[in-house]
């Protein structure tokens, strides 16, 4: 167990390697219940996300979800969220268990007139991850026809339907007819989205925190198709190996969606949103790559990047990728550097050599 | 002191001695459950000399990467090159095939000043109760 940003969690169940290797062939079970969870709601919550976010939030039909940084005036990024659409004036917003408190300020006091509500405390949040998962999520809910929901799409379904016989959808607006007025009825809702930080094929669940039998249900049904729960080791090298960027390791307030490789999410031809003006003006002094380092020594966050015996950059993440059995990373370094490129990283002292991927994405599944 | 007896140290090292004022070091089942899966090993020249609580060698857990300090002074005179390509070895076999180094002791007092295998389980398991007690306290809705 360790304490990450005030929560004590598994780093790892069985091994690391082992809930990695799993999470690629079979299906993993991840409680990710740490990350930030806020409901933005009222008239202009549509307006007030597309101004707060790089991506352009328009783009979102009810039941979609999009990822984008949140960026400051700087162009420097405040966080990178997942922004779910229920309706043009409710929203999900997931941030970063580190970045919680500082989000919630930051979207509040940007807001005119809707409503930010922490729901971190009163929800769970669980990934079921890997290319058996939809097998796992039809078991529970037979009836939903799972494999037709789009990534970054998502359902609301009663959670009294889950693992059940003969349960059925309930579509949004007669969800919101029966509950309207019924407070213990926000508590059956279950949101089912196809998002993952895995690399994988997956869901994230999102229900009340007192229905926890979610976990062991899932965990039961799952048996059938090699479940394992899996910690936050694995989900380090499966992000890692996918591509996917950490807030606070590869990203932070000093570093602009242009030099990580996030450029794709911030959308310039929106009228107006915080940090455009920088985004479009601000110089490229460096930028994100992946490397794989030529000997098994491991490069971690803060190591220094070499080029010709010169200081050029750092490593913001590292680590042993199980999948190609190579120790691979992220660094951010002077924008003269190409893929194909031999630099050295110095690990405790002694320099080893690595070599400039052509992407970050180290894994691409089939 | 006989041969083959073995000792460890706090920092979680284990020393077996052999003839000729040799011993064999190694990392405790302890220690590698603690690190978790390692995955590469920087391993010392034959041949070089330490002294006790000098970094010998670096293993690279998937956690973490940790220095193996020298629990005895001495000169290195024979290295585990298995470890090169199965650094694994620790994990599965921290007593056997997972020895690290061995060492020609230059000084055999550091090596009785060692805990014996029952101080060293004792040292263990206040660890663990140590450890135990901080995971009691989830305030997670996992508990």
């Amino acid at each position: 167990m360790i304490n990450f940003h005030g929560w004590n969690m598994p780093l790892q169940y069985s091994g690391i390697i082992e809930e990695h290797v799993n999470t690629r062939h079979n299906v993993s079970l991840f409680d990710v219940s740490h990350m930030g969870r806020f409901e933005v709601q009222g008239d202009d919550a549509s307006d007030l996300l597309q101004m707060l976010l790089t991506n352009d939030v328009s783009k979102l039909d009810n039941n979609q979800a999009m990822y984008s940084p949140l960026c400051n005036c700087d162009g420097g990024i405040v966080d990178d969220v997942i922004i779910y659409r229920i309706n043009n004036e409710k929203f999900l917003l997931v941030v970063n268990a580190s970045n919680r408190t500082k989000d919630f300020l930051w979207v509040s006091s940007h807001s005119k007139s809707s409503i930010i509500k922490d729901i971190s405390d009163t929800t769970a949040l669980v990934a079921l991850q890997g290319p058996r998962a939809i097998d796992v999520l039809e078991s529970a809910l037979p009836l939903l026809k799972l494999a037709s929901l789009k990534p970054f799409s998502f359902i609301r379904v009663n959670i009294l339907d889950f693992g059940q016989e003969g349960l059925d959808k309930i579509e949004t607006e007669k969800w919101r007819k029966e509950t309207q007025g019924k407070q213990e009825d926000e508590k059956s809702e279950l949101v089912i989205s196809r998002t993952g930080y895995t690399g994988e094929d997956g869901f994230e669940l999102f229900f009340d925190s007192s229905r926890i039998d979610i976990w062991e249900k899932l965990m039961q049904i799952g048996t059938a198709f090699n479940i394992k729960p899996a910690g936050l080791g694995a989900r380090d090298t499966l992000r890692l190996e996918a591509g996917f960027m950490l807030y606070g390791s590869d990203m932070d307030e000093t570093t602009t969606p242009m030099e990580v490789p996030l450029k794709w999410t911030v959308k310039l031809e929106k009228p107006a949103f915080i940090g455009k003006q920088a985004l479009m003006t601000r110089p490229i002094t460096r930028k994100l790559l992946g490397f794989e380092v030529s000997e098994r020594r491991i490069a971690r966050h803060g190591n220094t990047i070499l080029i010709d015996g010169q200081p050029s950059g750092y490593v913001t993440s590292g680590n042993y990728s199980p999948t190609l059995k190579k120790s691979i990373g992220f660094c951010l370094v002077t924008p003269k550097v190409s893929p194909g490129q031999v630099i050295e990283i110095d690990i405790g002292g002694k320099k080893y050599k690595a070599t400039i991927s052509s992407s970050t994405r180290f894994y691409k599944r089939k | 002191m006989s041969e083959g007896e073995i000792r460890f140290s706090k920092e979680h090292e284990w020393l077996a001695l052999k003839g000729g004022g040799i011993a064999t070091m190694g990392i405790s089942d302890f220690a590698q459950r603690q690190l978790g899966d390692i995955v590469s090993v920087d391993l010392p020249k034959v041949s070089s000399a330490y002294n006790r609580m000098q970094p010998l060698a670096i293993v690279d857990s998937v956690k973490s990467s940790s220095d193996i300090y020298s629990a005895v002074s001495g000169e290195v005179v024979e290295i585990n090159e298995e470890l090169i390509e199965h650094p694994e070895f620790i994990n599965q076999s921290p007593y056997e095939l997972g020895w690290i180094v061995k060492i020609k002791l230059s000084n055999m007092k550091e090596f009785e000043q060692l805990m014996s295998k029952k101080e060293y389980d004792v040292f263990i398991g206040e660890l663990e109760k140590g450890e135990q007690e901080s995971a009691g306290m989830r305030p997670d809705w996992r508990k």
